[in-house]
């Protein structure tokens, strides 16, 4: 029995490290078992580099037909699990067919990686990134590992930055105004506006601004939307009168957003909205939803 | 809205919150002392959350708010401490706005804010804007007002005013009042809105609540008026006109009434008398409701008592023509509010006046002119008939007598009688009587015939019937009260100068003779005597006053006087005018016009023939007219033969024969008189005395007859004491055997009358005895006279 164990365990041990493994800056990421993870952050264009190490077991050999690194991108869609669609591979081949007796070290370079896709853990979907080794074995199986890591992208200062303005109301029942100072904002930014109450005839109750996020994955009849909200901010409490102001400040560090993404590979896409929702005393609820766009700001300290 | 909830609910609700309170509150304390912010904050803000009810009353709630008011005094300490939670303050300043719920997160964002304004990485200015901007999230009447409240509280010590920690640069006063005005203004639009919540029927309870906020929103006034470097121009040009702008826009009576109150009592009243017109446009654009007249009432008051603090600052009232703007204010306030009874509108008359008087006592034309305005007020009603509208008319009136202290300023003011005029009768009276007592508390003299008119004019409700008085109505105390009080009145009225003296009298007669039977006897006397000592004075001037041309002569007073009394007379009133005719008679004599004496008389004893028929009042009108008679000495032979005859008459035909006999003997007097020059007809006394000892004989007798016993021998003694009078003054007809066989005869009565009984002495007949022996043994000239007399 012990022999025949021995047989399916993998040979030997696997692991990537990155060159730069110990100074770059690592960043949380939620597996599919719930737990949170640090992996380290890249961003396109930069060159990944490391090393794979490939340690048999003790008083093993490992007989391969090849040993290959990919780097991969890869769009997963819950709902058509196991289902990955990779939109980058890169290979780099490490040995040629042969056995490996001790510990081995190959290293490798992606170097200027094109990434212009950002990691992205949704509900329906998950844009990753992942390097892939590979043992290739003619009889036993491959032996494979995998190491994820988290691209983001920063995005230079929009150009152009609207605020976004509107008046909305129910006849005769209550007409706002609204505005946000902008209409793209970068993931540590502060909302900005205000509310003004030009006709109050219900009794409101509150007012609270709400960030929601809508994820659409598929495309034609297959398009599943799925919108979640995650901040919800108390502007106001009370009734307001006619005339009166309330001012608008949302910070959104607290908050797990991600930038605007669009038509990701004609996969998915993430879209953000501001809505503001008034309830009444009734709990009826009046609310106007606004598109706004997020992105990655460079931070300056990183 | 909170519903209507009974005053256990409430206890019970009240209860939940604070354990909710110490509940977060304790794990608060936990995190706190572990150093541990992200806890502290997610504690504190689900404390704070407690504060989200809606179910409490403003009492219940602010319970309840003082509680968490504690905990944040805790939480304020750990925020100042960086080395406890690492961050600096601005970071904190924007960790606590990431809380979702908005009180929790203002409660938080004031208590940084407030460290953050301590540790001065931040001009205050723009902290306190973004507090005071920032709450307005707070919609909710009373957990806004809270949130405000404690806004103004955390940093009332860090304001910019001039002379703290937090002025300079950038940050002046101007900022502290900008910002403390902010949120004065939202306040009070919260405070104002709670009356527009909830159904009529829970009105009045909300009435009664707000009344319990309101101090909450007074306090940013008493900020403001105690904030350092306000000074007169930044009051007027921006801190007045913005709180007045919210205090008239908010359309609201309770708001607008308390706050005008507010604004009076918590700035200087320098800055008040500085902006009277800005504050005066403000009092007249309040609602209709509002009970202007009491704000303006205490801005008087406050003026009044500043002019009155020093006389420096009266200059100031000139300079600003404070009474031009009071006056015009309130007849705007009069006029526009037409609502307002008239007992506010007299009210406010009076507050204006007593402003007047402390500011201007030296402008009798203002007092006049707010008198004016008043008289314009009454006759556009009808006549007045709230009692509590009089009462203030009557201060009205009162008030200028108080200051003047006399009446003669006062009869200057030409309004003064038209406000009477407004009076009913009673009020009129009560009126005219603190007229009178004003006179006669100061003592002031009025001295021309002008004013005494006046003076009558106004007092005219106790001169004279008023149309439509029902005398029954009238308590007969009160009355004599009143007329005692006119004429003591009388007596007041007095001129050195003869000819003006007289024009008062003509005029004082003038309004007396109005007053109808009831009045006369009590008001003429005073006059007439009044009259007398005019005639005294002029007499002891001398003669050459004498002469047709000139007015006051006693003659011509006489005749006046004669004129009254004899419509006293007429009354009737038969007794006073039968004295004062005998009073004028001696006045008379005294000036030498023997025929206005006679005449004088001769209406005495018309009088005394036609009108005075009881018996005692003849009694004692004979003995007036007798003594009277005595010490006339201006009357020739035949007149006063005519007179004393006519006088010894009527004493013999008296009723009753103790009473003739008294009038008799009384009546030997007028032919004796103990002058130099005075007539001495010692025999014509002496058959006085003979006929007065007839009559009490046959007065004994008729005791005698008709009661058994002859009774005292009292006319006897009184007899005998007139002889010893006589005797001593020398009547040569009077000798001592008179005497001694009248004291006998005396003896012989006394014992007849007592029979067998032992003498018992009467007491008179003794003491004269012992005079006749005392005056034997004193010997000299008398002496030897009674030697002669035997007992």
């Amino acid at each position: 029995m012990n022999y025949l164990l021995g047989a399916f365990k993998p040979a030997c041990n696997i692991s990537i490290v990155f060159t730069d493994g110990k100074n770059r800056k690592q960043v949380p990421i939620k597996k599919d078992n719930g737990q949170t993870v640090m992996n380290p952050l890249f961003q396109s264009q930069e060159t990944i580099a490391g090393k794979v190490c490939i340690e048999p077991y003790q008083g093993k050999k490992v007989e391969h037909n090849g040993v290959k690194v990919e780097l991969l991108g890869q769009i997963e869609m819950y709902f058509d699990r196991g289902n990955f669609y990779d939109f980058t591979s890169l290979v780099r081949e490490l040995d040629v067919p042969g056995e490996i007796y001790e510990k081995k070290a190959y290293p490798f370079e992606f170097s200027t990686v094109e990434m212009p896709y950002e990691t992205y853990n949704g509900v329906n979907v998950r844009l990753r990134y992942v390097l892939k080794v590979t043992i290739t074995r003619g009889y036993a199986g491959s032996i494979v590992e995998y190491q994820d890591f988290v691209v983001r992208n920063y995005t230079p200062l929009p150009p152009i930055n609207n605020s976004i303005k509107m008046e909305v109301g129910i006849e005769d029942c209550l007409h706002i105004e609204f505005e946000y100072n902008k209409s793209k904002y970068h993931l540590k930014d502060v909302i900005l506006g205000k509310i003004y109450f030009l006709l109050v005839r219900i009794k409101i109750k509150n007012m609270d601004l709400e960030i929601r996020r809508r994820e659409s994955t598929g495309a034609g009849a297959n398009t599943h939307v799925e919108t979640e909200t995650l901040a919800k901010f108390e502007l106001m409490d009370g009734a307001p009168v006619r005339g009166e102001s309330i001012p608008v400040r949302l910070f959104l560090t607290p908050y797990d957003l991600t930038p605007t993404h669009k038509n990701i590979n004609n996969k998915f896409s993430v879209k953000y909205y501001l809505n503001l929702v008034l309830v009444d005393e009734e709990d009826r609820r009046y609310f106007k939803q606004q598109e706004i766009t997020l992105y990655r700001l460079k931070e300056e300290t990183s | 809205m909170r519903p209507l909830a009974g005053v256990e609910d409430e206890e019970k609700w009240l209860a939940e919150g604070i354990a909710g309170i110490q509940h977060n509150a304790f794990f608060m304390h936990r995190a706190l002392d572990a150093n541990n912010l992200r806890e502290v904050l997610k504690y504190s803000a689900l404390m704070l959350s407690e504060l989200r009810t809606s179910k409490l009353s403003p009492q219940k709630y602010y319970d309840l708010y003082m509680r968490a008011f504690d905990q944040l005094r805790q939480l304020e300490i750990f925020f100042k401490d960086e080395s406890r939670h690492g961050l600096p303050v601005v970071d904190l300043y924007e960790l606590v706005q990431h809380a979702g719920n908005i009180l929790p997160r203002m409660y938080l964002l004031c208590t940084v804010g407030s460290v953050y304004i301590k540790s001065k990485q931040a001009p205050s200015k723009d902290v306190l804007k973004d507090l005071v901007e920032m709450c307005r999230g707070v919609q909710h009447p009373i957990r806004g007002l809270f949130l405000r409240s404690y806004l103004a509280q955390v940093s009332r010590d860090k304001l910019p005013e001039i002379g703290s920690d937090y002025e300079g640069d950038a940050n002046t006063v101007m900022d502290a009042v900008e910002f403390v005005l902010q949120n004065f203004t939202e306040m009070n639009k919260l405070w104002v809105r709670i009356q527009h919540q909830g159904p009529g029927t829970v009105r009045e309870k909300q009435e009664k609540e707000r009344n319990e906020l309101r101090d909450l929103v007074g306090k940013n006034l008493h900020v403001l008026g105690q904030i350092e470097g306000v000074d007169l121009e930044m009051y007027k040009e921006t801190v007045l006109p913005r709180v007045l702008e919210q205090v008239v826009n908010c359309k609201d009576e309770l708001a607008q009434y308390y706050l005008m109150e507010c604004i009076i009592q918590v700035f200087p009243d320098e800055y008040h008398l500085q902006t009277l017109e800005t504050l005066l446009a403000a009092c007249t654009q309040l609602m209709p409701t509002v009970d202007t007249k009491i704000v303006l009432t205490q801005l008087m008051d406050r003026l009044s008592n500043y002019a009155a603090s020093s006389p420096d600052v009266l200059h100031e009232f000139l300079q600003v023509e404070a009474f031009a703007k009071l006056s015009n204010a309130i007849g705007k306030v009069i006029d526009t509010q037409l609502e307002m009874p008239i007992v506010g509108a007299m009210t406010l008359f009076v507050s204006l006046l007593t402003f007047t008087l402390r500011v201007h006592p030296d402008r009798l034309d203002y007092v006049d002119q707010v008198l004016g305005a008043c008289v314009v007020k009454l006759s556009s009603l009808p006549k007045l008939e709230d009692a509590r509208a009089m009462k203030q008319v009557v201060a009205l009136l009162s008030a200028p007598l108080e200051k003047y202290s006399d009446i003669v300023t006062a009869l200057t003011l030409s309004n003064y009688p038209r406000v009477m005029d407004h009076l009913d009768d009673g009020t009129n009276k009560v009126m005219a009587m603190l007229i009178i007592q004003s006179i006669m508390k100061n003592d002031s003299c009025i001295s021309t015939a002008d004013k005494v008119e006046v003076l009558f004019e106004l007092i005219k409700g106790l001169i004279k019937d008023l149309d439509g008085t029902d005398m029954e109505e009238l308590d007969e105390e009160d009355f004599q009260e009143e007329q005692n009080s006119v004429a003591r009145l009388i007596h007041m009225l007095d001129n050195e100068e003869p000819e003006e003296m007289l024009k008062i009298i003509c005029v004082v007669r003038k309004h007396l003779m109005t007053g109808g039977p009831r009045r006369l006897p009590f008001t003429v006397p005073p006059l007439i005597f009044s009259a007398l000592r005019l005639v005294r004075q002029l007499e002891s001037q001398g003669g050459d006053i004498t002469g047709e041309d000139v007015p006051a002569t006693p003659r011509k007073i006489f005749q006046i006087l004669n004129q009254t009394i004899e419509v006293l007379s007429s009354v009737p009133c038969p007794e006073l005018a039968l004295r004062l005719y005998l009073q004028c008679a001696e006045a008379a004599s005294d000036c030498d016009l023997e025929p206005v004496a006679y005449e004088f008389f001769t209406q005495a004893f018309i009088l005394y023939e036609e009108e005075i028929a009881d018996s005692k009042a003849q009694v004692t009108a004979i003995h007036l007219i007798v003594g009277t008679l005595q010490r006339i000495n201006v009357f020739g032979v035949e007149n006063r033969d005519t007179l004393t005859h006519k006088a010894t008459g009527y004493s013999a035909r008296l009723l009753k024969k103790p009473d003739q006999c008294r009038a008799v003997y009384a009546c030997s007097h007028l032919f004796w008189v103990d002058d130099l020059d005075g007539i001495k007809d010692g025999e014509r006394a002496l058959l006085c005395l003979r006929r007065a000892l007839r009559i009490a004989n046959a007065a004994q007798q008729m005791a005698n007859a008709t009661r058994g016993s002859s009774g005292p021998v009292t006319l006897f003694v009184e007899i005998l004491n007139k002889y010893i009078y006589f005797f001593e003054k020398g009547n040569p007809h009077i000798t001592p055997s008179d005497i001694q066989s009248l004291v006998e005869l005396i003896n012989n009565e006394m014992q007849s009358d007592n029979g067998n009984t032992t003498i018992h002495s009467d007491p008179f007949f003794t003491s004269t005895l012992r005079y006749i022996r005392f005056q034997k043994q004193k010997g000299g000239l008398m002496g030897d006279k009674y030697d002669l007399i035997k007992l």
